[in-house]
């Protein structure tokens, strides 16, 4: 029942087989992140995650004087 | 709510710490180690002085301590900003800090007593490695636990690179410490493979912890950094897909060409070649998606040192991305394999890459830690030179002494006896080993006006939060 498993122990055809099943999946990947126009701007809108919710130290907030260098 | 209130920084402030403690001794043991092979009179003659003690020493240090600590450290505060969520469980996390730093210090002092298990960067002893594993576990617990209460719908894209770096390290740390050991009191252990097998699978892991402790994750943290320093998103997110899965897909396949020209069987050997030239791909689509970050932005790199840290990281990145496939080519690795090009080639990754980025974003994490400035600019510019300068040193003298070396292992006279003698090889390296001692003196010098610098700037950040608390202790009691 089990015995077409056989057919990947051979390494002639493994080989081609691992390189037809990655190459393939290589190229659905590619095709899903770069082949829809709609996808593609929604996977871009995600670059901005890390500014979302920003906190940065204000230069001017009176606790921050600068830097030593900027004081001297 | 102040962000300092929202997530948890205590976690993140004390891996910083230590990633620092551990990255000024990890490099003075790797200084010391260099000036013995150009001075060999610096064994004294004592035991835990020789290179083959110190060496695991140098390596656990800064791969491990420093940075693993840092890789802690900005995973921790990536995985909450980019998530808007606070780390999944305090206790848990203190537990990893507490339980690595445990397996630092125990590792180092018994590779100064002698116990090793005698595979490169995985020299631990069996008791180490089980408690590595339960650390790990406890790691990949917290991350997945946040991530799973995140506010945002989706994962951002330096948080798949430090989950890939959490999975894939637990696989190579479980089956390449496969071992029986000798007795329940003794720290020996005997491999659970043998002959070529273990070969393969020590490079299988060696390669790998390239691949994914010191490459996947420390893109991570140039995937968070980068973007946040440059004060513009990455400069393709669909790129940054296609990095992640192509990387690590490939990376796995690679680690055999550690072995060319041994046992291996060459069929394993060429596979490992090829993939290493694939490599190329992945790892040069990153490397311009982090620089190309900055476009529109260049004048930063004039005025702003983090971002000078960050993209010459991401320019030795590109080097040695490039230089490995390379070194990985049959033909040349012929020539190089056994020789000093190989150390120089670590060290621009290691160096340029891994410890650069770890600076730029450390510059980036302690003010904000702090809620704070850097207390000194100029001193930044300072590291930067000096450390830019060390590597250059450093590569430089080991790609002199590598193939200087390689050309004369193989060199032949005309009635085909070898050319030269080993020792004769030995003197030739003295010249390039006192250099690459000097390069690594510049490197570390830079590391300790580092740490001043941070020093500094926590006790400036202690002085403000204690005049502003007097501020307000005087309004309110005027009030």
């Amino acid at each position: 029942m089990w015995d077409w498993l056989k057919w990947f122990t051979h390494m002639e055809n493994s080989k081609v087989a691992a390189l037809i099943i990655f190459f393939s999946l290589f190229v659905a990947i590619l095709i899903y992140v770069f082949g829809h126009k709609q996808r593609s701007e929604r996977l871009e809108s995600y670059k901005y995650i890390p500014f979302d919710e920003d906190d940065e130290p204000d230069t001017n907030d009176s606790k921050h004087k600068g830097t030593q260098d900027e004081r001297e | 709510m102040a962000a300092g209130e929202q997530y948890n920084y205590d976690i993140v402030r004390k891996f910083s710490i230590m990633a620092l403690v551990w990255g000024v001794l990890g490099m003075t043991a790797g200084v010391y180690i260099a000036a013995e092979l150009a001075f060999p009179f610096m064994n004294f003659d004592i035991p835990e002085l020789t290179f083959g003690r110190l060496r695991p020493v140098h390596t656990t240090l800064v791969i491990f301590g420093f940075g693993g600590s840092a890789l802690f450290a900005t995973s921790y505060y990536i995985v909450q900003r980019t998530c808007q969520t606070r780390l999944s469980s305090a206790s848990l996390a203190n537990f990893t800090f507490w339980g690595w730093q445990s397996v630092i210090v125990l590792g180092v002092i018994s590779y100064v007593l002698g116990y090793s298990q005698g595979r490169e960067y995985a020299e631990f002893s069996w008791p180490l490695d089980l408690l590595i594993t339960v650390v790990w576990v406890a790691y990949l617990v917290i991350y997945v636990q946040t991530i799973r209460h995140r506010s945002q719908p989706h994962i951002y894209v330096a948080n798949w690179f430090f989950m890939a770096f959490i999975l894939a390290t637990a696989i190579l740390h479980v089956f390449n410490n496969l071992a029986v050991p000798v007795g329940l009191f003794s720290l020996s252990s005997y491999s659970a493979f043998s002959g070529v097998q273990d070969a393969m699978t020590q490079w299988w892991y060696g390669h790998n912890a390239v691949g994914f402790f010191l490459t996947a994750a420390f893109l991570g943290m140039m995937y968070y950094f980068v973007p946040k320093q440059a004060g513009r998103p990455v400069y393709s997110y669909r790129l940054s897909i296609i990095h992640f899965w192509a990387l690590v897909f490939l990376y796995m396949w690679a680690g055999a060409h550690h072995l060319h020209w041994t046992a291996l069987p060459d069929w394993t050997s060429t596979l490992a070649a090829t993939f290493s030239i694939l490599l190329l791909l992945p790892s040069w689509g990153g490397m311009i998606n982090g620089i190309m970050t900055l476009s529109g932005a260049w004048d930063k790199l004039r005025s702003d040192p983090v971002m000078m840290f960050l993209i010459t990281a991401l320019s030795f990145y590109g080097m040695s991305t490039f230089e490995g496939p390379l070194m990985a080519l049959k033909s040349v690795n012929a020539l190089s394999h056994y020789t000093d090009w190989t150390i120089g080639h670590v060290h621009s990754g290691a160096l340029g890459w891994v410890a650069m980025v770890s600076f730029g974003s450390m510059y980036h994490l302690i003010p904000r830690l702090y809620d704070t400035e850097m207390y000194s600019k100029k001193l930044m510019y300072v590291h930067f030179w000096l450390a830019s300068i060390g590597i250059v040193l450093y590569i430089t003298a080991m790609w002199v002494a590598g193939i200087g070396q390689g050309l004369m292992l193989r060199g032949f006279d005309e009635y085909g006896n070898l050319a030269y003698s080993f020792i004769e090889t030995v003197i030739f390296l003295k010249q390039p080993y006192i250099w690459r001692t000097i390069g690594g003196a510049f490197f570390l010098a830079g590391m300790l006006v580092m740490v001043y610098n941070v020093f500094a700037t926590i006790r400036q950040a202690k002085k403000e939060t204690a005049i502003l608390d007097a501020k307000i202790a005087a309004k309110l009691a005027n009030a």
